[in-house]
């Protein structure tokens, strides 16, 4: 089967310079309380490379004030800026038209746009939400909130001991009475790849539309919103090397000018009195109120680093790096993976035997390396794993076979002191 | 930061593979859970209290070896002491996690739970460690639940 994943290589990309690259990460290169730091947690949050911030800092002290306000120069700058931005996102995500591009704080809240915009406008007692079993709490709770609000229920996408979705049984799932199907592109906890784009296929079989939470995915592989014919498409900047509180909802034209607005206030209107108030159209429908403009401005200059960088570049380092860290990883006595799925992003799961992910966490943090220990906020995954917790490493198009190296003589440390 | 294995010694690694008073009393005249929403740990902690005395007291529940330790110490410490004494020890030890009491300097009867202090060094651990006494705590308050948050 076909997947995002098996995009067409044309040619060997030429690899990354990775020592160079961690110049523009003074995270990376200057000690951190005295150790080198070891930053394997990009799928908790990615660094931002130095010409974002520096790119944020000169709109902040050079080129700020509001946007689609006034008629001065510098307003119209200002708009200008932070209206390109929007574009690179449509770009990047190769949307048809900019009115597709709604800002968000991230992707929490551009599902909860969709639940409480769309949802509430489209639900009622009785209808289903179909999800997949291996979503983050962003995109289950939103809809538990809006089908306590409506009666409706919520079905779910089995996953195998491997962690791939079971799709044998989907068209039983999808019955007349669903609504929506949302599934997260790229597991955060197991880093499986799901083959979104024939989920989508299936589900508008039936007139059915899909959310994809992609907040995984994009710092990974290039997404087409247009050939995965999604419906809703949602990211956070953060994890893209972009900076915190700034996210996107993609949505198709006809859906979103469909949908009422969700927040109300300034900036979303045409015009307002007592007696009646209208909106705007797309994307401004959606956006009421200051905007975080240094934010997008810093997603922009992102995306223009991943793409001088190289995203198919980028996805080939990680896959091989993948697949180094999960040989050495697998030798190690005790160790397991979580997530075994053919088609992975370079985010690895593991549990050592007996000893508990907090404690291997903390350990590691001494070692000066940054993993991710907890249930990753998708308490769903951990209870059909049968684990309370994992450890989880996650690399970056900045992490190199040395930081693998470290990780394990670091686990290797754990299980000595553990005994 | 204190070297981990300072904290991870041989008494806390060994009440974490061995936890002591392990399971649940039935019947019990006090009873909590104690949920960290974190990192999801939960611990249960029961107790039979009378004549003032905590005669029996138990724990259950999955966590980190900090806070397994921390629960099996606790049980180990708490039981045979009066209400009032026990209600010291939970605020003496969580005085002592935050780095306002040192065991050295300061006067405490928290004998080995004074194993417990590099834990200050671990912000994100202190939690952890604290979570069974807050839960002995609304135990002993006639509370049901408690979370660290
Ligand atoms: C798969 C997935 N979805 C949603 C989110 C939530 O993203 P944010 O907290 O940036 O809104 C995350 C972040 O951890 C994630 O990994």
């Amino acid at each position: 089967m076909p997947t995002a994943w098996s995009f067409e290589m044309t040619h060997a990309p030429a690899l990354l310079d990775v020592a160079a690259l961690r110049q523009d990460f003074p995270l990376l290169t200057e000690p951190f309380k005295g150790r080198r730091l070891i930053y394997l947690d990009s799928a908790v949050s990615g660094l931002c490379p130095r010409s974002v911030v520096e790119r944020m800092a000169h709109y902040q002290l050079r080129e700020h004030t509001n946007v689609h306000r006034g008629v001065s120069t510098l307003s119209q700058e200002a708009t200008d800026r932070y209206e390109e931005a929007r574009e690179k996102v449509r770009s990047f995500l190769n949307a048809r038209s900019t009115k597709e591009i709604i800002w968000t704080r991230g992707t929490t809240e551009a599902i909860n746009l969709v639940a409480q915009s769309w949802g509430r406008a489209n639900l009622q007692a009785g209808d289903e939400i179909l999800l997949s079993a291996m979503e983050h709490h962003a995109n289950i709770v939103p809809w538990q909130m809006l089908a306590a609000e409506k009666g409706a229920t919520i079905r779910v996408i089995p996953m195998n001991d491997a962690g791939e979705l079971i799709l044998d049984g989907l068209d039983a799932l999808l019955t007349p009475r669903t609504k929506l199907v949302g599934v997260v592109q790229v597991s955060n906890v197991l880093g499986t790849v799901n083959p979104v784009k024939a989920l989508i296929q299936a589900a508008h079989a039936k007139g059915i539309p899909v959310l994809v939470d992609g907040a995984q995915a994009v710092p990974h592989l290039p997404v087409d919103v247009q050939d995965l014919d999604a419906d809703f498409y949602v990211f956070s900047g953060h994890k893209l090397s972009g900076p915190t509180g700034i996210g996107v909802l993609y949505g198709k034209r006809e859906l979103l000018e469909a949908m009422p607005p969700w927040h109300g206030g300034g900036s979303m209107i045409l015009s307002v009195s007592w007696e009646k108030t209208t909106y705007i159209g797309l994307p401004g429908k959606f956006e009421a109120g200051t905007p975080n403009i240094s934010g997008a401005i810093g997603l922009g200059a992102a995306l223009d680093y991943l793409k001088a960088l190289g995203l198919d570049r980028i996805a080939a380092h990680e896959a091989a790096l993948l697949a180094y860290a999960t040989e050495r990883l697998e030798a190690i006595p005790g160790l397991r993976i979580l997530g075994q799925a053919r088609e992975k992003a370079s985010v690895i799961s593991f549990v050592l035997e007996g000893i508990h992910p907090h404690d291997v966490g903390s350990i590691l943090d001494h070692e000066g390396i940054v993993v991710r220990a907890g249930h990753h906020c998708a308490q769903p995954v951990m209870q059909r794993l049968g684990v309370p917790a994992t450890t989880r490493a996650s690399f970056a198009y900045f992490n190199d076979t040395a930081d693998v190296d470290a990780l394990v003589a670091g686990i290797l440390k754990v299980k000595e002191i553990f005994g | 930061m204190t070297d981990p294995r300072e904290l991870y010694q041989q008494v806390i690694l060994e009440h974490n593979k061995k936890p002591r008073n392990f399971g649940k009393l039935d019947p019990c005249t006090h009873h909590a859970h104690g949920l960290n929403p974190l990192c999801g740990d939960d611990i249960e902690v029961s107790l039979v209290v009378a004549d003032g005395l905590v005669q029996e007291v138990r724990f259950q529940g999955h966590g980190c070896a900090i806070s397994q330790a921390s629960s099996s110490l606790m049980t180990v410490n708490v039981k045979g002491k009066t209400v009032e004494e026990a209600e010291t020890m939970i605020a003496q030890f969580r005085e002592m996690i935050r780095g306002n009491l040192d065991p050295a300097a300061d006067p405490h009867i928290l004998g080995r739970l004074t194993l417990f202090q590099g834990v200050k060094d671990l912000p994100s651990r202190v939690k952890c460690a604290v979570l069974p006494w807050a839960t002995l705590h609304s135990a002993l308050q006639g509370e049901e639940t408690v979370s660290t948050e």
